[in-house]
């Protein structure tokens, strides 16, 4: 890694505030590389047109590139095209998940399963649709150190337990889920398991065969590919079973006023004029990570990540909050008894960006006792150089705040 | 005798210059921050919080002999540093001065520049809150 990859990210080379830019909010949204700005460009210059109706040659063209997209995220995560419907992101995939598959399929009395980790779109869709069907919404407990506690998950699971929906990796803390074993357990008690894939995605091989989810969600922009899309994956058995989500063009086969007959797989979730330049860029960003591969990506930020933890605390004062065995490449800390926010704009001010704040996970803030954290996340693009000048940037504000 | 908002921003301006550093600026801000009066811990509640700010903010004003007179804590470093350079500003003016000052002294300073865009409407929530005591008062 650095240079090569560094000079295929044009906004990474810009001073803000008169420093260079360290761009550590990578769990928010990545950064896009040159095949994918490429990627928009091309479609908006040589083939803008509607897709899946008309017969001329634009047409037919940004029709073949939005499918070979679809097929570049089949393969990625090992599934079929007709399991592989295009959303607007994780938050949509929950959503449609909570309304197609739950509206049907939840009574009441029935449970669904979170952790107490989860970010707000995986708590109140679920939460919405606990209320309308008169269902309860349990949590699986973590520990101290960010990890959720896997023995109390299996005493929530029972045959009760409809969807347990879990993300695969905490946005807030980094920490990696055991969801091969969580899937495993749940399907024991006939539950299916809805996976946020948002954060895992960006960093490791997610084959949903292997883990044998019954859904994962993810989002485009979070794997360097452009916002408003993303994936849910679902398995084809259970896809045909739910009711479409929206209706509309494009998700049915034929309309009239004695009834309507819905489109096939995938078509039938997906309702309008997709987001097709959103479609081909997230193709493009998938064939690009695929030729770093995933696997050089994972070692790579397994190194900055043991790297910044070590820079950081040598930060007086400074705490890691998420201290999971395994973890992804996000650092999430407080400065003895610091605002985040005060943090934060020090750190703008010496050109880094950080997040800070509650990372949508109320309820994990409340969990751990703290209104918010400074979150930092590192992509492959990131350096070790970009870690010691934060480290020192840390300093500079620490002294200045205490 | 009552210095005038004027002559107060003018004040500030020319400290404010001393800095070239942005940091400086920041530690200047947070210090002054550290030396605004603790306000009595029956104020900071929700009903003296101002809406819009992302950090907490709570502003608590009170009128003696035509003078309206502000006092605020927040629970971040750099946000009281800000409201305790509005209080500096405009604690012991009449409310009709107060109404009437357009804070010139915010831009001069280059403040708003620097401050995220929430932060930056919460500073415009901070003097919107002020300027609604001094109706209230007036």
């Amino acid at each position: 890694m650095n240079d090569s990859i560094r000079s295929q990210f044009p906004i990474l080379h810009q001073h803000v505030n008169g420093k260079p830019l360290i761009y550590f909010d990578n769990a928010a949204t990545s950064q896009k590389p040159l095949a994918v700005i490429n990627a928009i460009e091309d479609y908006y210059k040589q083939y803008n047109s509607n897709i899946h109706r008309g017969a001329h040659h634009l047409a037919q063209m940004a029709t073949e590139k939005y499918e070979d997209a679809r097929k570049t995220v089949a393969q990625h995560i090992n599934a079929s095209e007709r399991e592989i419907n295009f959303v607007r992101g994780t938050t949509e995939a929950v959503n449609l998940v909570a309304t197609s598959y739950g509206r049907k399929f939840i009574k009441a009395g029935d449970e669904i399963i979170v952790s107490e980790m989860e970010h707000h779109s995986n708590i109140v869709p679920w939460q919405m649709l606990c209320e309308e069907k008169g269902a309860t919404l349990r949590v699986i407990p973590i520990t101290d150190s960010g990890e959720i506690i896997f023995e109390e998950y299996l005493k929530l699971l029972s045959e009760k337990t409809k969807i347990v929906s879990i993300a695969y990796i905490s946005n807030a803390l980094g920490s990696i889920h055991p969801v091969k074993e969580i899937i495993r357990a749940a399907h024991e008690v006939g539950a299916v398991v809805f996976i946020d894939g948002a954060q895992a995605l960006p960093h490791k091989k997610v084959d949903v065969k292997d883990l044998d989810c019954d859904f994962l969600g993810f989002s485009g922009h979070k794997v360097f590919a452009g916002t408003g899309i993303g994936i849910l994956y679902g398995k084809e058995e259970l896809l045909e079973k739910m009711n479409p989500y929206m209706g509309g063009g494009e998700m049915i086969k034929s309309v009239s006023f004695a009834g309507t007959t819905y489109n096939d797989l995938p078509y039938k979730f997906e309702a309008g004029t997709p987001h097709i330049e959103g479609g081909i860029s997230l193709g493009a960003a998938l064939n690009y990570i695929n030729e770093i591969g995933l696997e050089n990506i994972s070692a790579y930020e397994d190194e900055l990540l043991a790297y910044g933890t070590e820079k950081f605390l040598e930060v007086e004062g400074l705490r890691i909050v998420g201290t999971a065995k395994n973890k992804a490449s996000v650092i999430s800390f407080l400065v003895n008894d610091i605002h985040p926010y005060d943090l934060g704009v020090l750190l703008n001010e010496q050109g880094i960006a950080i997040r800070t704040g509650h990372h949508c996970c109320q309820p994990l803030m409340d969990r751990l006792k703290m209104e918010g954290t400074c979150r930092a996340s590192f992509a492959f693009y990131n350096t070790k150089e970009e870690i010691d000048a934060t480290a020192n940037a840390l300093k500079r504000a620490v002294k200045i705040l205490s | 005798m009552q210095k005038s908002v004027g002559d107060i921003e003018n004040e500030i301006v020319e400290e404010f210059e001393l800095f070239d550093d942005q940091m400086d600026k920041y530690e200047y801000i947070i210090d002054i921050g550290k030396k605004l009066p603790a306000l009595d811990a029956k104020y900071m509640t929700d009903d003296f919080l101002v809406k819009g700010c992302q950090s907490k903010v709570w502003l608590h004003a009170y009128e003696k002999d035509g003078q309206l007179f502000f006092e605020a804590d927040s629970n971040t470093a750099i946000t009281k540093g800000i409201i305790a350079l509005l209080v500096r500003v405009l604690s012991g003016q009449s409310a009709k001065e107060i109404i009437s000052s357009p804070l010139s002294f915010i831009d001069k300073i280059n403040l708003r520049a620097h401050l995220s865009s929430q932060r930056s409407n919460g500073l415009s929530s901070m003097i919107v809150k002020m300027k609604a005591y001094a109706s209230a008062f007036s």
